[in-house]
């Protein structure tokens, strides 16, 4: 495989990885905007501990699972007692708090970054993003799953339910953040190189937008999301240079034709995005759809007006 | 069988204000263990506000709330469900993004707490044992057409009863129904009837907020009417459209008088 198409493995496994991230606490109606710092986590704890103390990528690995769980869980209890906008803006800070923390630290490279030592090919992040895709699709088959996305559809009436919707809360959004440090630190070891400004708000808002444009009610829509946005981009470089020809020579204009330039790429994958939130703000893969491709030959119409007498 | 024992839930002397407003003053009465008991009154004579004194989402500002003796307000509205009170809602509160047996798996949430209990998958491999009993229950109760159908597609009347089944699946000692005829049509009140006589036939104690008379004369043996907050009439479901009182919170103290001399007919 050419290096450019194992380079897109590379980051398409870490993004799958991000998706579910975010999807674990969105799932349970908490929107997370601070991906970046959690994936900033993984990574710097990956470089550090194989730069200084040689620690394999196999030690690294649950070791940054274990460090964005356990800051995860310190920030989710006093993080989760706001809502709404407010949430938002408390995860965003976050994010930026450690950015800059790392910015700011001698022994993490400052504004020069780390160099990670233990090299891994696309295989393994690839195998990470598998894992990760059955765990989460397990997890959502739970009672946990359960509570997680009745706390999303109406958190009072779960809590008489008998629901510690608190609970579920912050434990849907520490494992989300162990699995955000777990693709900081599969990024780390790809590209052998962390610096801080890698994990930027962009990141954070690109990791969201693929969760709630893929959709927050399955298990299939952050995967969804995820695949459709890392390789949109992709796409649109090898039609582009085609397309500006074609309207082009729609005007009737001859001669040499200029390369697009790079930009126009993010104007057609923003306005996708617009798009998207007009005709299909619940995201593209829902629970009715997922229902109907499963079983699409249940007369489910008739059924509806037998009961509806 | 004699004196306290039976009786199940029990108010004293319960009031409830919010600022300045009082919204429950001094109420007081027992339900029975077993009773099918209604708790009507006009709009907004604090129906509901005893609802969601019961189920834990108000603290009564003066007063005792007991069940079985006991007092149930240290528990946090999450904990009461597990003493066996469960409710449905005025305005159907089902989570409209799951499906009905899923709707109805979450109401055996409080026999299911553990950590085992949580992280065990419901429906990956074959059915578990929590999805098998929520079917049978949905069987039994005669709405086993479309246990996978997401709650959001279904009639109103079929999502009515669905949201009684969920609160059935906590196994309740005493069920509360907020309005659960409200919005439905005669047959479907009918068939509601039907549904409800059958769960207090099996040991449940019901007690209902509800404005439909039919269905309270039908379904309740006693009633309790509040108005403005304050207990006007304990008794009988036979003579409460007879009672001067409940005439006059109803209709008005002119109208009353004319309503006691012809044919009485309340609501």
């Amino acid at each position: 495989m050419s290096g450019y198409w194992t380079g897109i493995l590379t980051i398409l496994a870490i993004n799958v990885i991000m998706a579910y991230a975010i999807f674990l606490p969105v799932a349970t109606g908490q929107l997370n905007l601070g991906g970046a710092g959690f994936q900033a986590l993984g990574a710097y704890t990956a470089a550090y501990f194989s730069a200084n103390y040689g620690l394999t990528v196999w030690l690294t690995l649950p070791l940054s699972i274990l460090v964005g769980g356990a800051v995860g869980i310190a920030i989710a209890l006093p993080l989760l007692r706001t809502k709404g906008v407010y949430l938002v803006l408390a995860t965003f800070a976050l994010a930026e708090v450690i950015g800059g923390a790392i910015l700011n630290t001698e022994a993490l490279g400052g504004a020069m970054g780390l160099s990670v030592p233990d090299y891994v090919d696309y295989p393994v992040p690839m195998g990470a993003a598998v894992l990760v895709t059955l765990f989460c699709f397990y997890l959502m088959a739970t009672r946990f799953g359960l509570a997680m996305r009745a706390a999303h559809d109406d958190e009072v009436v779960t809590d008489l339910l008998g629901v510690s919707v608190r609970g579920v809360r912050v434990a849907a959004f520490a494992i989300g953040a162990a699995l955000a440090g777990l693709a900081g630190a599969l990024y780390a070891h790809s590209y052998s190189f962390v610096e801080s400004q890698s994990f930027n708000a962009t990141l954070s808002i690109y990791v969201l937008l693929y969760v709630l444009l893929g959709g927050t009610q399955t298990a299939l829509g952050p995967l969804f999301g995820a695949v459709f946005f890392t390789l949109l981009p992709e796409v649109l470089r090898s039609i582009l240079p085609e397309f500006k020809s074609w309207i082009v020579l729609a005007f009737g204009a001859g001669g040499n034709v200029s390369p697009p330039d790079e930009s126009w790429r993010f104007v057609i994958l923003g306005l996708l995005t617009v798009l998207m939130m007009i005709f299909r703000p619940e995201g593209l893969i829902t629970r009715t759809l997922v229902d109907r491709l499963c079983s699409p030959f249940t007369p489910r119409r008739r059924v509806l007006r037998e009961v509806a007498v | 069988m004699s004196g306290s024992s039976d009786v199940l839930l029990s108010l004293s002397g319960v009031w409830k204000k919010f600022g300045g407003l009082t919204v429950t003053s001094d109420v007081s009465f027992d339900v029975p263990r077993g009773a099918r008991m209604a708790l009507i009154g006009p709009n907004g004579a604090g129906k509901t506000t005893i609802f969601n004194l019961i189920s834990g989402f108000y603290e009564p500002t003066a007063g005792k709330i007991e069940l079985e003796g006991r007092s149930i307000l240290d528990y946090p509205s999450r904990k009461r469900i597990g003493l066996g009170i469960a409710r449905s809602f005025q305005n159907i509160r089902l989570m409209p993004h799951l499906s009905v047996v899923e709707n109805v798996m979450l109401g055996q949430q409080v026999h299911a707490n553990s950590v085992l209990d949580m992280l065990k998958p419901l429906s990956l491999f074959g059915r578990s044992r929590w999805r098998a009993e929520a079917e049978a229950l949905l069987e039994e109760m005669g709405l086993d057409t479309y246990p996978g159908e997401v709650v959001a597609t279904l009639p109103y009347g079929v999502r009515k009863k669905i949201e009684v089944v969920r609160a059935l699946a906590a196994r309740p000692k005493l069920l509360l129904l907020d309005e659960p005829a409200a919005g439905l049509n005669g047959a479907e009140t009918q068939s509601l009837t039907e549904f409800l006589k059958g769960i207090s036939r099996s040991g449940v104690t019901l007690l209902v907020v509800e404005h439909d008379m039919g269905l309270v004369r039908e379904l309740c043996d006693t009633a309790v009417v509040l108005n403005f907050g304050k207990k006007i009439y304990e008794g009988s479901t036979a003579h409460v459209q007879e009672d001067p009182l409940v005439l006059e919170a109803y209709l008005g103290p002119n109208h009353a008088k004319a309503a006691k001399s012809g044919a009485s007919h309340v609501a």
